[in-house]
Order: C-alpha cells, then sequence, then structure tokens
C-alpha cells in the first residue's frame, strides 16, 4: 500500500468515521444483546438464593449489595461438581487428542500418499459426517456392553473419537493439502521419509489448523451431553459437568443460585480457552481460505 | 559426477502426452539448459529425472544406474525450486542441513559443510535467520546453498531466476556459471527465459509441446536453427519471419513478398535459385536490418522501402517496427538513427544472412550465419 493510501486526511477520517459509525454502533449493539445471558447468569450466580428468587439480577447492583460464594461451595462439594468437572477433563482430554492424533495421520495420507482409492475413501470419511449420532447410539452401545466397556472412560474416548474424525480429517485434510507441495519434494529428495515430512515439515507447518481443531474438539467434547449420558451413565464418580447439571436441573428444578453457579462452572474452563487461544481460532477458520 | 541420459522417454498424464519419445544425453560436468515455453514439457523431464514423476515408457540413467523407480532420495541428485522450496518453520542453519541430518552426518561435518556452504553463496551472516525475514535474492541463495551441500552428483534448477528482479537476475545469472565452474558438477537448468539459455548454458535443448527441437551450443542454435520455432525462439527480439516467391530478377534472384521486394545477394542466389517460383518462409534477425544511414562495412545492401509504424528507443539501440506492405518486420538499428515513426523510408536487409523454411513443416532448408 503507497504512503498516500495510509495518510489519510483529517476530512477523509471525518466521512470514515461517521459512514461507519452507525455499523460499528451495531455490531457493539449485537454483541452486548448476545452477552446479556451469559452476564445475567454471572452475576446471578454470586447471588443468595433468597435474592434471587425475589429479584432480577440487574438489582444486584444497587444497593445493599448482596454477593455471596456460598452457591459456588455448594455447588462443587455438596453437588459434586468438583469431581464432575474432573471427570469432564478426563473425558475431553484424551478424546480430543485422539481425535486429532488419527486425523492428523489420516489427513496426511489422504493428501500426500499415493493409495489406490484414495479419493474414494476420503469422500467415504467426509461422507460419515451426515450420519446422525442417534442411529449409531443403539448398536454401539451392545457393542461396548459385549466388550464390557459401558460406564468406563475408554467408551466415551472411543465414541468421541470415532464421531469427531469424519470432521477433523476433513479439516486436517484441506489444510494439509494447500501446503506447497515443492516444500513436501524438496523434502523428499533430500532424504526425508513420509514419517520425517509428517513430524518435520507438515506438523510445525499445520500448527494453526491442528490448534483450531483441538479447540473445536475440546469445546464440543466438554459441552457433551447425549454421548457421555449413553455410554458412561448418570454414575457421579464417571459423571462429566454436562450430566450432573442436567441432573441437578431435574433435582433441583427451581434452584437457581445452584444452577446458576454450576453452569457458570462449566463456562469456565471453555471461556478461557477460547481467550487464552483465539489467535489460533480465527486463524484456523481461515484455515486455506488465504494463504500467505 | 555423472553423465545423465533420457533414452525414449514418454510421459503421459492421463491422455495428454508431455513428454514424447525424449532422448537426450547430458554429459558429465556440463551445464545442459532445457528451454521452451510454458507447457512443454521442460519441467516435467526435470521431474522426472527427479524421480517426482514417473516415467509413462522409456529410461532415464544417471550414470550407468538405470534410475526409473529409484526413489528421489537415492538418485544423488539436488534441486532448486522456483519457489525456493526453504522451509519456513527452520533457521537458514537448519534448513541447509536438513538433508545432512537426515543423512545421520556427524554434527562437526555438518557444521563445516554448512558453513561452507553458506560462504559460498553469501549467507553465512544470515544463519539464524528464518526464510521470512529474507529477501528474494537472498532466499534463492539459501536455496542454492542446501543444494550444494550434499555434494550431489547432478543438480536440478526448475526456474531459480524467475522470482528476481531484473537486475538481480542479471547478477546471479554469473554466480550461478561460476558455481557451475567452481563445482565441477552435471547442472540441468530448466527456463523459459532463452536470455538465460544463450548466457549460461554449455548446450541448450529447445522443447515444443513435449517433443525437443534441437540441442546444440547456444550460438549453433542461434546460427543455425533447423526450424521456424528455434528459430523464433531463440534470439531477443525475435527473428523477422515473411512468405515471399523466390523470383528470377534479370542476372540476380529477387524475393517478391506482400507488396515488397528485395534482392538476394549473388553468393546466396545459387541456394535460393532452387526454390524458384516457390513460395518460401523467410527469416531475418532484427539486427540484420539497417538504418541506411549507419550499414556496417562488408555486407550487400539490399535496400527496401518500408513505412516506419513504432520507434522504440533503448538508449544503446533503437527497435523500428516496420511495415514492407503487408509485411510487418521488426528492426534493431543503431541509436543514432534519424528515422521517425510515420515516415517511409528506405531500409537495408543483410540478406546474405537470410534463413530460409519450408512454408508447410518449418523445417529450416538453408541458413546463412555462420
Amino acid at each position: 500500500m503507497s504512503r498516500e493510501t495510509v495518510a489519510l486526511t483529517r476530512s477523509e477520517r471525518m466521512v470514515r468515521a461517521v459512514s461507519r459509525g452507525p455499523l460499528h454502533a451495531a455490531i457493539i449493539a449485537i454483541c452486548l444483546l448476545w452477552m446479556l445471558p451469559s452476564l445475567g447468569l454471572f452475576v446471578s450466580s454470586f447471588r443468595p438464593r433468597d435474592a434471587i428468587a425475589s429479584s432480577g439480577w440487574w438489582t444486584a447492583f444497587t444497593t445493599p449489595f448482596e454477593f455471596t460464594l456460598a452457591n459456588y461451595e455448594q455447588v462443587l462439594s455438596a453437588q459434586g461438581m468438583g469431581q464432575s468437572f474432573l471427570n469432564s477433563l478426563t473425558i475431553a482430554l484424551p478424546a480430543t487428542v485422539f481425535t486429532v492424533v488419527v486425523a492428523a495421520f489420516a489427513a496426511y495420507a489422504f493428501s500426500w500418499m499415493e493409495i489406490p482409492g484414495r479419493d474414494i475413501l476420503f469422500l467415504v470419511v467426509v461422507g460419515l459426517l451426515v450420519v446422525p449420532i442417534q442411529l449409531t447410539l443403539i448398536p454401539v452401545l451392545r457393542m461396548f456392553a459385549s466388550a464390557g466397556l459401558t460406564g468406563t472412560f475408554p467408551a466415551v474416548w472411543l465414541a468421541h473419537t470415532a464421531y469427531g474424525l469424519p470432521f477433523a480429517v476433513f479439516l486436517l485434510r484441506n489444510f494439509f493439502v494447500a501446503l506447497p507441495k515443492d516444500l513436501l519434494e524438496s523434502a523428499f529428495l533430500e532424504g526425508a521419509s513420509h514419517l520425517r515430512v509428517f513430524f518435520r515439515i507438515v506438523m510445525p507447518l499445520s500448527v494453526p489448523a491442528i490448534a483450531a481443531l483441538s479447540i473445536f474438539q475440546f469445546l464440543w467434547l466438554w459441552n457433551d451431553l447425549l454421548v457421555a449420558l449413553v455410554y458412561l451413565g448418570g454414575f457421579r464418580s464417571v459423571a462429566p459437568m454436562t450430566v450432573t447439571i442436567s441432573n441437578l436441573v431435574s433435582s433441583f428444578g427451581s434452584e437457581w443460585h445452584l444452577l446458576t453457579a454450576a453452569a457458570f462452572v462449566s463456562m469456565v474452563l471453555p471461556l478461557a480457552i477460547f481467550f487464552a487461544l483465539q489467535r489460533y481460532f480465527v486463524e484456523g477458520i481461515l484455515a486455506g481460505a488465504v494463504k500467505g | 559426477m555423472a553423465e545423465v541420459r533420457f533414452e525414449h522417454v514418454t510421459k503421459r498424464f492421463g491422455d495428454f502426452t508431455a513428454l514424447r519419445d525424449f532422448d537426450l544425453v547430458i554429459e558429465d560436468r556440463e551445464f545442459l539448459v532445457l528451454v521452451g515455453p510454458s507447457g512443454c514439457g521442460k519441467s516435467t523431464a526435470l521431474r522426472m529425472l527427479a524421480g517426482l514423476e514417473s516415467v509413462t515408457e522409456g529410461s532415464i540413467f544417471i550414470g550407468e544406474r538405470r534410475v526409473n523407480s529409484v526413489p528421489p532420495k537415492d538418485r544423488d541428485i539436488a534441486m532448486v525450486f522456483q519457489s525456493y522450496a526453504l522451509y519456513p518453520h527452520m533457521t537458514v542453519y537448519d534448513n541447509i542441513a536438513f538433508g545432512l541430518k537426515l543423512r545421520k552426518t556427524p554434527k562437526a561435518e555438518i557444521d563445516g559443510k554448512v558453513r561452507m556452504a553458506a560462504e559460498v553463496l553469501g549467507v553465512d551472516t544470515l544463519l539464524d535467520r528464518k526464510p521470512g525475514q529474507l529477501s528474494g535474492g537472498q532466499r534463492q541463495r539459501v536455496a542454492v546453498a542446501r543444494a550444494i551441500v550434499r555434494e550431489p552428483a547432478v543438480f536440478l534448477l526448475d526456474e531459480p531466476l524467475s522470482n528476481l528482479d531484473a537486475k538481480l537476475r542479471v547478477h546471479t545469472r554469473a554466480e550461478i556459471s561460476k558455481l557451475h565452474e567452481r563445482l565441477g558438477t552435471t547442472f540441468v537448468y530448466v527456463t523459459h527465459d532463452q536470455v538465460e539459455a544463450m548466457t549460461m548454458a554449455d548446450r541448450i535443448a529447445v522443447m515444443n509441446e513435449g517433443v525437443i527441437q534441437q540441442v546444440g551450443s547456444p550460438q549453433a542454435l542461434y546460427d543455425h536453427p533447423v526450424n521456424t520455432f528455434v528459430a523464433g525462439f531463440i534470439g531477443s527480439p525475435a527473428m523477422n519471419f515473411f512468405e515471399a516467391t523466390v523470383a528470377e530478377n534479370g542476372a540476380g534472384v529477387s524475393l517478391e513478398g506482400e507488396g515488397f521486394m528485395v534482392d538476394v545477394p549473388d553468393d546466396r542466389a545459387g541456394e535460393v535459385r532452387s526454390f524458384l517460383g516457390r513460395r518460401m518462409t523467410f527469416g531475418v534477425r532484427p539486427e540484420n536490418i539497417h538504418d541506411t544511414a549507419f550499414v556496417p562495412s562488408g555486407i550487400t545492401a539490399a535496400p527496401t522501402r518500408v513505412t516506419v509504424d513504432v520507434t522504440e528507443p533503448m538508449g544503446n539501440e533503437v527497435f523500428l517496427h516496420l511495415m514492407a506492405g503487408e509485411t510487418k518486420l521488426l528492426a534493431r538499428v543503431d541509436p543514432r538513427t534519424r528515422v521517425a515513426a510515420g515516415e517511409e523510408v528506405e531500409v537495408v536487409i543483410d540478406m546474405e544472412r537470410m534463413h530460409v523454411f519450408d512454408p508447410g513443416t518449418g523445417v529450416a532448408l538453408t541458413s546463412g550465419e555462420e
């Protein structure tokens, strides 16, 4: 870009501000609107039971201020949310790692190895995206039952990995295919094997895509209720937070102070991950769209 | 050190034949340039030699070894890619050392070789940088350093200069020639730029549509092109072609083109007389058309009246776009010329140096340049 186009005159800047002002205002308004329920949830989770029952969350900012950590205390200890938090991690972390690792190997093969029928196989894998998960629940559950896996973590790891693979392979394959061919050919010429090219060239160059996929996958698994409920059941020792919260809703339907705190506990980690890795998140979504 | 031999090599991609019955011997230590327009199969030939494309038919030998089914890494070759193909996440040092590390070369030896190669290419101060922090010229040097560090028997270069600016290209051309001399290795160089081919090659192979048109030294190709394709491709600006009928003109022979006529000097009249009454394709290089005011001594002047269409002063010479009747001609004349656009003037064509081609096949029948 030339200097002239960068250095705008004052009047040009005014025009730009005026013309874009309404757009910015609209975007900010939509964002605020979107955040309102979460904000309400957040504020309510720190309010005592009676206050929640008697007044709206927005009144919390007027005197007398009534905030408490008791809701969190109760939810984490008495209601087992602490254990559930650990269970959620135990489910989501390994299942994410398995999905990403298997998908990365598969995507590499689909993009850079010459295998007979490769493209058809890839289409089949992508085609699996349209299979509704509900269709698989009973057959897979029976399979797990006969293998003695129901109610154990390996069952959900396997299930989540399998359910996540079609999309993961699709995303990574499209990213890998867009890597410059010369780079890989150059490495082959220099004597690198496929495995070496995968680890030394493709992996380091695919960090944005891998990171984005990991974040996506982790968030899905973290928020999953169905798969965990079906293959793990509702036992407190294995139930993830989604299952525990849904139990809270059914048994304490009116205990808003507990539900809000529990909901917020379950949101903390995804939020932290999102804010920490948002750069990769955006880069990954744009993966392959614009190559730098 | 190795000779490279293509024997009846054909490459097909589905129905498309990229390379047809390709026969070529590249001698040990030779600098051979494969040149041709895009899509002529030159890069395919290079990639087959590298082992990046399979061979449909025929054989490729490096030294005495048939390499058709030898994987790229075992062919003892190194390649410089058009895009340089530097690993963006590695430093210059690691880029150059990559191949040596894969071969489990001892660390101290790697270090010595990397530093030596970097010094030869003048990138020894950039070893800690990543490719993204380098200029185009520096990247190109790193790519070459990475290739020479392994001391391959054959060096492949695929349009390595096409991403450089014009000035740097001229400089790097000379550097690559020097490098070839210094390494004493077989170089196979692919380019679409005939200037690169002319300036660097020991021999040039001109290709078109998957077929070798002519192989020879740069001067041989320039002086004795075997057909209109080579004649038009080698030399810049390109050779002028025009169709004309050979006619008897009193004692001599003249060519009657579309709206113009030019006499053939006596010492070429003999050859041309055999085409008497026939319409032939004639070729004249732009530097063989002169402004009448600046005709070099020793040429037999064949004056022709032309209209000047456009003049392009280049400083050291002037290009004149001329119309001789219906025929367009380009002349490269002395910079002191006073000729201006729109004028009707007389120019002198050095017909002793004309080329005669078969109008149907384009095959050269005689060429006058020695």
